[in-house]
């Protein structure tokens, strides 16, 4: 396939205008490594060409991305998750049996990825992009035949890449919310500001964590007087343990989908985006078709239900593994085809988004509430939840439970309840909010979800007692220095500087003057750095270490300077030399 | 006419205009905020995080944030210099920065900011990556070891020089300086000495080729005086207006 094919594909994909072909260009980058292209220099030049952009500037755009940096080489390009989840789920069974099948077989690559959103049914992995669930050794077996008879990935059973919804719970969200036009025709028959103010009313504030008032970043929007305007979902759910999006994509997207609808109606937006994470790829026909069918209904395209101007469409674009681009601007920059690194603000997206319009930028579980609340009134929203926090929550809950998967649950229930209904016992610490967020200790268990408590985009990974909370921030600290960006100084070194110092901790040589290193890097993070990302790569790790000293003393070797290295360890060499076993050869302290 | 519009910072009133950064009023001031990325004659970039100043308890770049009316912002305290210190200090850790053999000492801005914010020690593990020296070019050097990827460089070409000589590759700690040609080469491209480009980089990291330690110690940028009075080095290259100068 060549460069003009490729375009070509990628705007029969495309309904939207595009003033230039560059906003494509991640676009472009994603469905050439899909369809296994190989990134080569000739490759890049002729994009180059293509797109008067330096190849090297091309290069510099796919090497930001996990997925492009290192794009499939070989017929079966094997990711398997690694987060702190699927860790626990033993994935290391599935890399090593992998690595030791397919170590020197030039058709296979394996490699390890950042969350994939399948902690419910884990551990599991991307072949091709695709992905495979379940883990377990039958599947295993199963995916080794198909390798080793040279099957195409087109031709792999359908039963292997079964993604369960799980839904465990369900509340207004889940119950209530039709997406079959309803809130779209009170629109249709009502002045923009009188719905707003539905919305408004409801207290609906942003689900991916912010807490934004929706209403008041609509009317900021509505507000800008510009002829284009844009509507993003952001559909890059990637937070380590959340999957409730993966959920709403695959059973709920005719709900949100009207939310992003009634937004452009109210704002006066006509093009809409849903930025998809790359791992989400087996999401995009189903996504496709509900689009097309909205369209046939005239639920979107011109004259939405009739209504004179009212014209809104919606493209998918896919990410290319990058936890940063969940970050409203990053993701934009990203939507534009480029490195996603996030902005300076103001000016905010709302003025100045998607290239320079003014922008709404709203999660996928947002946009199907507002849906809901238009459709049932504010109310229906308002009477759960609490004051402060009105509504539900979609919680995405895996770990050391008997039924992980997603659960509704009104906002203000703590966290103890919320642990017995997913039937945990023994539960030794919960991680609310993923690895950006809180390691919440037992004693704070009476604690509620909610925006004046515990609040969260809706990861909830539990930890029984048989875990070491160690290997989980060391996850962490992997997992930021993965995926930071780089672009400011206290980010790009520190996520480096914390992963090695938490190393030092895990392996036992940390002393209390290491502990401090960490809290005084974690505290540079958090107030020195460019964007949310830096701020919180930190707090997982202050919270082991604030909240079980008891297990903090056990792991420190000394309470003064310890080396990064030990030194008992260091000499062996030399007392094998000399052949000499007595104390005087060994150092103190170190001699096991 | 209106009231001058104005914003503390250390208590002292600072005048602004619309549009101004905390930064650009300073700097009108004649008050110094220490800073890397940040060059006057390009957008602001926010990116070294050196110049963070307290505004109303949050911490933010001075180069980036909008003054507005009665702003209290706090440059020269103890907390600031401090982690001012430690984000030069990362700064240092992260590169190879050989100051006692660089040809750029003395007359370096890392160096001079490090000196004003009395940064004594790299006090990090220092991160010794392996990186390359390009002296393809004619005229010029690159030394990717001192490189602090503040992309005024990449500003310079992209917006003055209209070349688009440099680009930025990879994320994270892996992110780093790329000169744009098939062979990574910055002989092999347009770049020339009368380049933008070749007069904004803070550090010893672009470097012209035949003049090194031409300053006797003593006479160097920042011998004498601290950054704070003497200004960027980029604010003290001569010379592009000296070639731009007929001679005679």
């Amino acid at each position: 396939m060549d460069i003009e094919n490729l375009f070509q594909d990628v705007r029969q994909r495309l309904n939207n205008h595009y003033d230039s072909e560059k906003l494509l260009l991640l676009q472009v980058l994603q469905l050439a490594n899909q369809k296994g292209m190989q990134f080569t220099t000739d490759f890049f030049s002729s994009l180059s060409e293509r797109l008067s952009l330096p190849a090297t500037e091309i290069k510099g755009i796919a090497s930001f991305y996990s997925f492009l940096d290192k794009p499939r080489n070989t017929q079966y390009d094997i990711r398997i998750s690694d987060n702190i989840t699927d860790q626990f789920q033993n994935n290391a069974y599935v890399i090593n049996t992998l690595q030791e099948k397919y170590a020197d077989n030039p058709k296979v690559n394996i490699a390890t990825t950042s969350c994939i959103g399948m902690n419910d049914q884990g551990p599991a992995m991307l072949v091709n992009g695709y992905t495979i669930p379940n883990l377990g050794p039958g599947t295993l077996e199963h995916v080794f035949s198909l390798i080793d008879d040279n099957i195409p990935l087109t031709s792999w059973p359908s039963e292997l890449f079964t993604v369960a919804d799980n839904i465990q719970r369900k509340d207004i969200l889940l119950n209530d919310v039709s997406g079959n036009g309803t809130s779209l025709n009170k629109l249709t028959n009502a002045e923009p500001d009188e719905i707003l103010s539905i919305i408004q009313n409801s207290g609906l504030s942003g689900r991916g964590g912010a807490g934004f008032s929706t209403a008041s970043k609509w009317r900021l929007c509505k507000q800008a007087e510009t002829e284009n305007k844009h509507v993003i979902c952001n559909a890059d759910e990637g937070e380590p343990g959340t999957f409730k999006d993966r959920v709403l994509l695959n059973s709920y997207a005719n709900q949100f989908i009207e939310g992003m609808t009634l937004c452009a109606g109210i704002v006066g937006a006509s093009q809409g985006y849903i930025y998809l994470r790359a791992e989400y790829l087996f999401l995009l026909p189903k996504l496709n078709a509900v689009l097309q069918k909205r369209r046939d209904d005239n639920l979107l395209g011109n004259n939405i239900l009739g209504k004179k101007g009212f014209d809104f469409d919606i493209d998918i674009h896919l990410g290319a593994g990058a936890y940063i681009c969940g970050e409203e601007s990053a993701l934009i920059e990203s939507l534009e085809g480029k490195r996603g690194i996030p902005r300076n603000r103001p000016p905010f997206p709302v003025t100045q988004g998607y290239i320079n319009q003014p922008t709404i930028v709203n999660n996928v579980e947002t946009f199907l509430a507002a849906a809901g609340i238009v459709e049932h009134g504010a109310d229906w929203f308002k009477n759960t939840g609490t004051e402060k926090s009105p509504g539900t929550k979609l919680l995405s809950i895996s770990g050391d439970c008997k039924k992980p998967g997603v659960y509704e649950f009104p906002f203000g229930t703590s966290i103890k309840d919320i642990l017995s209904a997913c039937g945990a016992s023994d539960t030794q610490a919960v991680q609310v909010a993923g690895a950006a967020g809180h390691m919440v200790a037992p004693d704070e268990f009476d604690h509620a979800i909610s925006f004046e408590d515990y609040a969260t985009a809706g990861s909830f990974m539990v930890y029984d007692h048989s875990r070491d909370l160690f290997q989980v921030i060391k996850n962490f600290a992997d997992f930021f220095k993965h995926e930071s960006c780089g672009f400011c100084t206290p980010c790009r070194v520190g996520t480096s500087l914390q992963s090695d110092l938490v190393e030092k901790l895990v392996e036992g040589n940390a002393s209390s003057y290491d502990i401090n290193e960490i809290k005084s890097i974690a505290k540079l993070m958090q107030t020195t750095s460019h964007c949310g990302l830096g701020a919180t790569a930190s707090t997982a790790i202050l919270d082991l270490i604030e909240k079980f000293p008891q297990l903090l003393e056990k792991r420190l070797k000394h309470l003064d300077y310890t080396p990064a290295f030990n030194l008992d360890a260091a000499l062996e060499q030399s007392r094998q030399i000399t052949g000499r076993e007595d104390s005087q050869s060994h150092i103190g302290g170190y001699h096991d | 006419m209106t009231d001058q519009q104005t914003f503390s910072l250390d208590g002292k009133s600072i005048a602004f205009e619309d549009g101004d950064t905390i930064m650009d009023a300073a700097l009108r001031s004649g008050e110094y905020i220490p800073h890397l990325c940040h060059n006057p004659e390009f957008k602001p970039h926010g990116s070294c995080r050196v110049c963070i100043v307290n505004v109303n308890g949050r911490h933010v770049s001075s180069c980036t944030f909008p003054a507005s009316q009665d702003l209290k912002v706090e440059s020269n305290t103890a907390e600031i210099k401090q982690k001012r210190q430690s984000l030069l200090q990362m700064l240092f850790v992260e590169g190879n920065h050989v100051c006692p053999g660089c040809e750029k000492s003395g007359a370096c801005q890392l160096q001079a900011v490090a000196y004003y914010c009395d940064m004594l020690s790299p006090h990090f593990t220092h991160f010794f990556p392996r990186r390359e020296v390009d002296a393809s070019h004619h005229d010029f050097l690159i030394d990717y070891n001192r490189c602090i990827v503040c992309e005024l460089c990449v500003r310079a070409s992209n917006d003055v020089d209209g070349k688009q000589v440099f680009s930025i590759q990879q994320r994270g700690i892996q992110r780093h300086l790329a000169v744009n040609s098939d062979s990574g080469r910055l002989g092999d491209t347009s770049f020339s000495k009368t380049d933008k480009a070749a007069h904004v980089c803070p550090v010893g990291a672009i470097l012209p080729k035949d003049i090194g330690y031409n300053q006797p110690i003593g006479h160097r940028l920042y011998d004498r005086q601290p950054i704070s009075q003497v200004g960027d080095v980029a604010a003290n290259d001569k010379t592009l207006q000296e070639e731009d100068t007929p001679h005679g």
